[in-house]
Parts: C-alpha cells; structure tokens; sequence
C-alpha cells in the first residue's frame, strides 16, 4: 500500500496544500532529514498531519508515521479508518494515560516499536485539536517515549491558520492560508516533567511567529451599551 | 477567436519583447553580481525569477486563446482573495459566508467568458453585497456583522471584480490597428497583453526611477518608499511607452494611447498605496510569500486592480 500513499500524496495531498491552502514554511532545513527522530506540533485541525507529512520529501514520506488516537481513527472497518490507516499511515495508540505506568499493557508499544525501526513520528502533544488556534496543556506521552530513546531528537514546530482553514466540529474545510514554522531539535534532558516543560515553553514561543489573526472578536456597539447598562 | 498557438505577429512580437526584457534583465543581473562580488542581490535576483514563472504562465495562458485565459486570472484572482481572506480578522460564524465568496471567483469568470457585459457588470457590486449577509443572518449572529459585511465586500470588489476587468478585455471585439496597417483577429489578446506590461512596467519604473532619484516623499504615512521623483518618473516612462506600443499593437491611438499611459500609471500608484495601506492596519509587510522576492499575489496585483477597470471602460466607450 505504500505506493498507493505516495500517489496520494503526490498527486493530491500536495498540490492542494500549495493551491488550495498556499503553504509558508520558515526554517524548513532544520527538519529531520532521517529516523529514528520525533516531530511534536501543535494541533488544531485534521488539516495539520497533511500539511505536516507534505513539509517532507516523497523519499522519506514512507518513514514519516503520524501517532494518531486508535479510538478515533477506528481500525480498518470504517472509511476514516481506511484512509488513516492506508493513505496517512497512522500508528494508532490507545490514549487512556491510566495504562501508562503498566508495562505489561503498555499504550505506547507501536510508537515505540515503530522508532526503533527508525521511523520519522508525528506528535501533537496536546492529545486533541481543541479549540481553535489556541495551545492546551501538553500531556505526558511524547516523554515517556522520548525517555526510553533518549538518543532521538525532538523538532517542534508550530502551525499557524489551520485551525481556522477546518476547525474542529465544522464539516468542511474553507482555502486559507497556512504558515510552519520549524525550530531547532530539542534533546533528551532527563527528567520527563522538564522536558514537556521545555517543550511546551518552546511551542509557546513559536506561537508569537504567525502572521494571520485569530478569529474576530471585538465587541460590537451594542454588546458594549449592554454591558455598560449592567455595570449601572 | 480560438486557437493552440494565437501567434499573430504583433502578438508574437509583443511576447518576444517581454522575454526579451527580462532576458536583459536576468544578464544585468547577472552583470552586477559579478562586478560588485561583496553585495547582495538575492532580492534582485529573486525577484527576477519570479518575473520569469509569472511572463511564461501568463504568457501561455493568453497564447493558447481565451479559455486558458480565464482559467489563469479566474485561479490569480482565487489566490488574492485567498490571501486577503487570511489577513483580515473574520468571524467564526462566518465560514459560510467565506464559501459563498469563492463561490462567486467562477461565477464571475463565467459571466467575462460568456461575454455578459451586463450581469458581469453588476454580480459583485450588487447582488453579492445584497446577498452575502444571508447566511449571517442564517446562522444569528449579529455581533461584527457590519465590520465582516464590509471587510469581506471589500475584499471580493478589489480581488475578484477588477481583477475580472482584465479579463474582459479579451472580449473586446477584432479591429484593426490605430495606424490602420493590420487587422488582427486577437485583438482582446493584444489589450490585455498592452494592460499587464504597462502596468507591470509602471510598477517597475516607479520603483526604478524613485531607487535613483527618489528624494521627497509623496505620501510618508502610508508607503514610506514611495517619492515624487519615483512617481513622477513612472508617469512619464508608462505614458512614452504606451504612446509608442498602443497605436502599434492595439485599436487605441496615439492620443488616447498617452491619455491611457498616464492613467494607467496614476491608477496604478493608487492601487498599490491602497493594497500597502491595508497591510499597514494589518500590521503585515507582505500579503503572502507565494511569489518570492515579491511577496503575495495580491502584493503583485495591487496596481492591476486599479488599472483594468480604467483601462476596459476608457477603451470600451473611447476606443470602439
């Protein structure tokens, strides 16, 4: 199925993330240019992992692996589950972080297996899209994943416009432009609760970078009497 | 008024002189980066590429005859209201609205390319500023509602109807050349062809002539390059060049080809201090990075959006 993914992306994920989307990316060279290596983003929209995987050349696209929840992107049965699987290339895990610390049943074994084999894994650390061109908390996974290779860089990087171009909960993309803004990779420090601290500081940072608004919100005239009217 | 190859030979002659230019270009570029070594002309040479990709798209489009025309300004209109849509602050409730507004790029080529003069006319300025609140008053939401209906209005006036007025030149109907020499059967081709250069060279003259001897500036609060000198010098460059080219390649004559030529280069200078004074609220340098060197299309574009409204009606009722 392999090449029926680079069809796909050849001829169809990539030319509509340039004409459709229109794509800017900064700093492209400090992308992992070879596995094992992990790639953490931020996450607002479906659109992101399609728009993270074309960032990458055709010749390391079978490498690049989106870790994506086996709850969401339920197995082969269903259409999504098809696409995730086959065209995406997902590696599901469970997403149930009470499970973490058994070993026995560990959430986290295909991420793993998948870099040791020398895979390229997409990340969004957030755990979910959420709300729109906001950052949520980073949940804990990417480190304990990070702490078993400690060898393996972390290259973050943020997306800007996306979750305005398909939000979450709308049924449709709309073309808008979209920015990636890539920095340098981040190292193994030690100590898990420090380094999603890092990491997230660093996301945090990038967000400053992107050049489009967010969503319009300034109150009108009349929210504005209405709110005067109650401070009376 | 079809054909693979509309090589007629004022319209071969015209294309040859753009790559012709830029061929010069490309070589004194080329010159210069060898005498200065030390100095930096990435932007210059930047630039120049992305001159390259944009005169042999473009010049493809209009060679193969009027359908792949369409389809090119129709897709050059797509991506500046793509990028105008991206910059501006819009409402999440407006997503229906913004679906409705690509909507209207091919409705409107569509009406160019049926030759409607009537309902292309009237499309944007009045049946998309009537209907496009509908789906705000659909989905309720009342808060930013005239703020999103005037910014999204806008918006579709400026990238899709003017942009569409250089489209519509194309329709213009055969007649012989102002010096009475030759008829050519493509004579829409030849006015938009006699449009894009002049105004691209006028932004090109203007930005020569101000580099030079650019000294007093013209309107400091808005464009901080733009001078006097600059201007001035464009309106002359583009009034000489358009009074030597239009009786030549077009039905226009020598004295509403001067007339054109100064109007093109002062419609031009507005247009591009309009789209720069957008940025400026916005709080943008450039509209996108699509055309390196240049920035975004609507960056590009920005004087054309002023200029073929002018130049289709000037030539429409004078001209004809």
């Amino acid at each position: 199925m392999q090449w029926l993914r680079l069809l796909f992306f050849f001829l169809i994920v990539r030319p509509a993330v340039l004409f459709l989307l229109g794509l800017y990316v900064k700093r492209e060279e400090l992308l992992p240019k070879q596995g094992p290596a992990i790639v953490v983003a931020n996450h607002n929209s479906h659109l992101d992992t399609l728009v993270l995987l074309s960032l990458f050349p055709l010749r390391l696209l079978p490498k690049v692996r989106p870790v994506a929840a086996a709850d969401y992107f339920a197995g082969a049965d269903t259409a999504l589950g098809w696409i995730a699987t086959n065209l995406i290339g997902i590696i599901p895990i469970r997403r149930n972080g009470s499970a973490l610390a058994s070993m026995r049943d560990d959430p986290l074994k295909p991420a793993a297996e998948a870099l040791a084999q020398g895979s390229i894994l997409v990340i969004y650390p957030e755990g979910t899209r959420g709300a729109p061109e906001t950052l949520a908390k980073f949940k804990n996974g990417v480190a304990y994943l990070v702490e078993r290779f400690p060898a393996v860089p972390v290259t973050s990087v943020y997306l800007c416009g996306l979750g305005k171009a398909w939000p979450k909960g709308a049924r449709w993309p709309v073309p808008l432009l979209c920015e990636a803004f890539v920095e340098a990779p981040l190292r193994w420090c030690g100590d898990r609760a420090a380094f999603i601290a890092k990491l997230e500081r660093r996301v945090t940072e990038m967000s400053k970078l992107g050049d489009f608004p967010g969503w319009d919100h300034e109150p009108s005239a009349a929210a504005e009497k209405r709110t005067l009217e109650q401070e009376k | 008024m079809s054909g693979w190859l509309l090589l007629s030979p004022r319209l071969a002659a015209a294309m040859g002189g753009i790559f012709g230019l830029l061929i010069v270009a490309s070589a004194a570029i080329w010159g210069l980066k060898r005498a200065w070594p030390a100095k930096d002309f990435t932007e210059l040479a930047q630039r120049t590429k992305s001159w390259w990709a944009m005169a042999a798209a473009f010049g493809a489009a209009v060679l193969t005859g009027p359908g792949l025309s369409f389809v090119f300004l129709a897709a050059v209109s797509f991506l500046a209201l793509k990028e105008y849509l991206s910059i501006v602050p819009t409402r999440r409730a407006d997503r229906g609205v913004l679906v409705l507004l690509y909507l209207a790029v091919p409705i409107q080529y569509a009406w160019v390319a049926s030759g409607w003069y009537g309902m292309f006319i009237i499309f944007v300025p009045v049946y998309m500023l009537l209907f496009l609140p509908l789906p705000m008053l659909i989905v309720g939401e009342t808060q930013g509602f005239l703020r999103a209906v005037g910014t999204l209005h806008w918006g579709l006036m400026v990238t899709v109807f003017s942009l569409s007025h250089a489209a519509y030149t194309l329709m213009l109907p055969a007649a012989p050349n102002a010096i009475g020499e030759w008829r050519d059967p493509h004579t829409g081709a030849a006015l938009m062809i006699y449009l894009v250069v002049l105004t691209q060279l006028n932004d090109v003259a203007q930005y020569v002539w101000g580099k030079l001897f650019g000294r007093r500036k013209i309107i400091p609060a808005v464009s901080p390059n733009k001078t006097w000198e600059g201007f001035l010098g464009g309106v002359l460059t583009t009034t000489a060049l358009s009074a030597a080219l239009g009786p030549w390649l077009t039905p226009i004559d020598l004295g509403n080809a001067a007339i054109l030529g100064a109007l093109l280069a002062v419609a031009g200078f507005v247009g591009d201090v309009t789209v720069s004074a957008l940025k400026r609220d916005l709080g943008l340098k450039d509209t996108s990075q699509f055309l390196p060197g240049h920035g975004g299309v609507l960056d590009r574009v920005d004087s054309l959006t002023y200029t073929a409204p002018l130049f289709l009606h000037y030539v429409r009722y004078v001209c004809y």
